[in-house]
This record gives structure tokens, sequence and C-alpha cells, in this order.
């Protein structure tokens, strides 16, 4: 049954006391067989499953999950939606990625609270100038919005924020108006709902232990129940990307690391948009309840322990201080780490490999939510095309062969 | 946070040290033959095992003296630290656990999605 949500719908299920809304997806036992199975139900994985139902027409799909849809990096990250990308090929990802954030709730009926308040990234020192102003134009011969903003435009847009009287002073920014936040568990329930009604079997609790492979072509997955045949595999799995596909004999140029991020205790509007700092790694945005969100960076060192050390989040709070004195009393609610694979040119895979009907998703490191929608789509297409879409052709494996990198390490904000 | 025992200095904090990767790299030899491809895994392709892990650190704010660690990624816990020169400890010397490849340990880790 389509589940349509409207002001009616919420008028009606509150006077019955909320008791009455249907599941939102099915929970089914794994069939023997599925033509696509996708190994990780985060928004990039359920993503794909809903444009591989919606756009190619394939309806024997299955989502499988090691713990709960959007409990990884989905429901751990700090949201952050943009588009200005250096070069080429990322930005028109990203910016593929970005149109289709600007439909995402009309196009599921559900609200993703896409919220366009605009990303700024501040430059600090003479280099960060030149290579935001660089960025900048980049972005404008791509047709993506960018524009420089001086240290005064910024003051006017963020009156807390501390510009002189510090260490590294903040001497302008590059600031796209599009860019914003989105509510992350939104996005994974809102594709799982869509492609559970389009018949994609969602299955949680459900851990990948080993892809498996015959003669160069794709057997199946051996799972926490049981073995599940299928004609191609999409691995998206994030940080156990590259575990995974060494299951399947196969070494994935990524490390895993944790990245780190912290809310703080709720308060009113403070700032209205969001406030990137790659030079002295803080950035932040208020979500609608109220908390500032606030990423701080990767640890040195591979991880899978989902912590991360605490010396990092003492730099991203001194650098917080600094620029905001404001937020000095503040306390901290929580802080959590996820696992994220980086790969040695800060741009994500997309890419077939050498067995026949597997696909990976994977290597987008510490910045792959906003590009959600984008890297499902695209990813979909390549799976049942057998062939990369035009926008992610760049982002194969072959890349580090013929050493046609795709170095983003510049926008991608978190340095690694 | 991570306590790092130096082998020339002793116990400090990890805030001191560097990350070197990936232990007993070897660059291959006859690299004028060898194709790009076994080329670009020698330069982009690094093991990243959950679990039993050969790494290198660097004192940076010491000694400034590299040497090697086995530590486990699932738990952080720190198996055995060694000199450059030193022989690598055996695999089967250290428990793995991990059942799975990405399974979680009993303790030590921030994931509770999984756990019993």
């Amino acid at each position: 049954m389509k589940k349509k949500y409207s002001i009616f719908s919420i008028a009606k299920n509150a006077l019955k006391g909320h008791k009455d809304w249907p599941k939102m997806w099915r929970s089914p036992e794994p069939r023997e067989f599925y033509d696509v199975i996708i190994i990780g139900g985060g928004g990039h994985g359920l993503g794909t499953a809903y444009y591989l139902a919606k756009e190619h027409g394939l309806k024997n799909i299955a989502v499988i999950e090691k713990g709960w849809l959007g409990g990884g990096n989905t429901g751990r990250n700090t949201t952050i939606i943009r588009s200005n990308y250096l070069w080429d090929d990322s930005a028109h990802l990203y910016e593929h990625s970005l149109k289709l954030w600007e439909n995402l709730s009309t196009e599921l009926n559900y609200n993703v609270m896409f919220s366009q308040r605009g990303v700024m990234n501040l430059a600090h020192n003479e280099h960060d100038i030149k290579e935001i102003k660089r960025r900048v134009s980049a972005n404008n011969l791509n047709g993506i919005d960018s524009l420089w903003l001086s240290k005064e435009e910024i003051q006017k847009k963020v009156p807390i924020m501390n510009t002189d009287n510090l260490r590294y002073p903040v001497l302008g920014a590059s600031y796209q108006p599009r860019g914003g936040t989105a509510r992350h568990d939104a996005v994974a329930w809102g594709f799982a709902m869509r492609a559970d009604e389009m018949g994609v079997d969602i299955i949680q609790n459900c851990e990948a232990h080993q892809i498996k492979t015959k003669n160069g072509k794709i057997e199946g997955v051996e799972t926490s129940k049981g073995f599940i045949r299928a004609n191609k595999v999409g691995v998206v799995a994030s940080g156990h990307t590259g575990v995974l596909a060494e299951t399947a004999g196969i070494r994935l140029p990524l490390q895993s690391k944790p990245l780190q991020a912290l809310v703080s205790e709720p308060i009113k509007p403070i700032i209205d948009t969001v406030v990137m700092s790659s030079a002295v790694h803080a950035y932040v945005s208020q979500s609608d309840k109220g908390e500032l969100v606030i990423g701080a960076g990767t640890d040195s060192y591979n991880s899978f322990t989902q912590r991360g050390g605490f010396n990092i989040i003492e730099e991203t709070v001194r650098a917080m201080v600094e620029l905001y004195p404001v937020f000095g009393k503040m306390k901290m609610l929580r802080q959590w780490g996820g696992i994220v694979d980086i790969c040695p040119d800060a741009s994500p895979i997309i890419s077939k490999c050498d067995v026949e009907g597997l696909f990976f998703n994977c290597g987008w490191g510490t910045g792959g939510f906003k590009a959600t929608p984008g890297s499902a789509n695209v990813f979909a297409h390549t799976i049942a095309k057998n062939q990369a879409h035009q926008i992610n052709s760049a982002f194969n494996l072959d890349r580090f062969a013929s050493g046609k990198l795709v170095d983003e390490h510049g926008a991608a904000a978190v340095a690694h | 946070m991570l306590i790092i025992d130096c082998p020339y200095c002793g116990p400090r904090d990890q805030s001191e040290f560097s990350n070197g990767g990936e232990a007993h790299v070897k660059r291959p030899d006859g690299s004028a033959e060898i194709g790009d491809r076994e080329w670009g895994e020698y330069v982009f392709i690094r093991a990243n095992p959950k679990g039993i892990f050969y790494e290198r650190w660097v004192h940076s704010h010491g000694c400034r003296k590299w040497f090697n660690c086995v530590r486990d990624t699932s738990t952080d816990e720190i198996l055995k630290i060694y000199k450059i020169d030193e022989e690598r400890p055996k695999l089967d010397s250290f428990k793995n656990n991990v059942k799975t490849p990405s399974g979680e340990p009993n303790l030590g880790s921030g994931n509770f999605t999984v756990k019993k």
C-alpha cells in the first residue's frame, strides 16, 4: 500500500493518538535468490535500491544491513550538503546530487528537511584565500553557485564570529547559497519506505560474512541469515567495504578511520548558516532542535572502534571557542565516532571490478552524506547497465593504475 | 586516546606520535619492468584489516625515531611494540577478537548496533 503523508493524515492520526500509522516497511526473511543484493542499509545503499527499482525496472532486490537502517554513518554525520568541489568530475557528481536533494522531499513524499541555509568555507591565510578563490571560479565555470565573501560580509551573516582576535584570523570565505543541511535519518527512512513499496526486501540484522565468487563471477553473499544467491552484488558498506572486498580477494585503496562529531545542549537560534573551516578544523551548524552540530576530524590511525581519540575533540573545541567565544561556556551533549573509508585522493569509488557482477560504492571518506541521492542514482545505473554513468565514469578503480586521480583534498573539508 | 610505549623513551601520550600507516610494505623489485597496475597497488593500496594490524609510528615530538607496532584495530589495544629492525611477530601469536570480517569484538568497540 502506498503511504501518503499530508497535513490531513497527520491530523487524522493525531486524533487517534498516533496508534494507527502503518509500518513504513516490511521485515521480510531473505529469499534464496535476488537479481541484486545491496550490502549496507545506509542512505547510499537504500537509495541505490530505490533507483534500481524506480529507474531501471528491477524488482527482485534486497538490501542487507548488519544493524538497523541508517544506524551507521548515515545516522552519525553532520548532515552538510554542498557541491562546491574543485574538479569538473567531482563538481558534476556533487551537483547532480544537490539537484536531486532539491526535489527529494517531493519525490519521496517524505520530508527530508532539506534546508538550503548556505555553506561557508573560511579562509585563514594567504594560501587559503588563493585556493578558495580558485575553487569559487572553478565552481562558477561549472554552473555551481559559489561566491567569495569578504570579512565584513561574513561578520554580517555570522555576527557571533570572532574574525580578528585569534591566532588564525578569518580573512574571507567561499559561500554556496544552495548548500545546507538535511535530516539524516529521514533520508534513509524515505528511501527505505519507497523502495519497500516497489518490492525491495530490506533485511535488517543481517550481516554479510563473505562475498562468494566463482571463476571470476559473483555467486552470492554468505550472511548471518544463510547464503543468498545473486546475479549482482553492490557493496556500500562505508568503513567496512574494505574488509568485505577482502573476502572476495579484492584489495581496495581504502583506509578506515574514525571520524568524530559532537552535539551541544540545545539553545535558541544563533547561527543560521553552515560554517566550515578546514584550516583550524571546526565546522558547525545549528539543528532544528537548537543543538550545535559540530564536526571534528579523523584520527591519524586506522581503527574500527567507532569512538576516536579525545585529542581530536580537544582540537576541534579549541578552534570552536576561538572562532565563537560566545560558545565558551556551553555544555556538550554527546560525542560519537563513525568509521569512514578514505581513498588516497579523497574522492569516492563508484565502480565495477574484475569480478563480473560485483560493484563497489565506497571511499566517500569524510563527506559522503551530501552525495547520498546522487551517488545512489549513478551507482544504480552502473549496476543495472554494467557500466558507469557519464557522471561517475572518472570514479573508477582503474584510476589507481592509470594515475588519473581526482584529487579533492582541498575541497574535502576534513584534512586527511 | 592511546598510550604508546616508545621503545626508546617509554610510555607517552599518543599526541606526541605520528602514525605512519602499514608496516613491512616492500617496494617491488624491478620497478622498470612491472606494470602500472602492480605499481599502483604498491603506491596506493595498504592493508586495512579489522583486527590485527602491523603499523609504524614515529615519536615526532620526542626522540623522532620510527618503530613498529601491532594493534588490534577492532579494540585499539596495542599488542606489541618492536624496533624497526626487529623481526615481524607472527600473526598467530595474537588473539583475533573479531569472528566475522565486519563483526564486532565483545569489548572495546563503540558500536552497539550489533551487540547482543
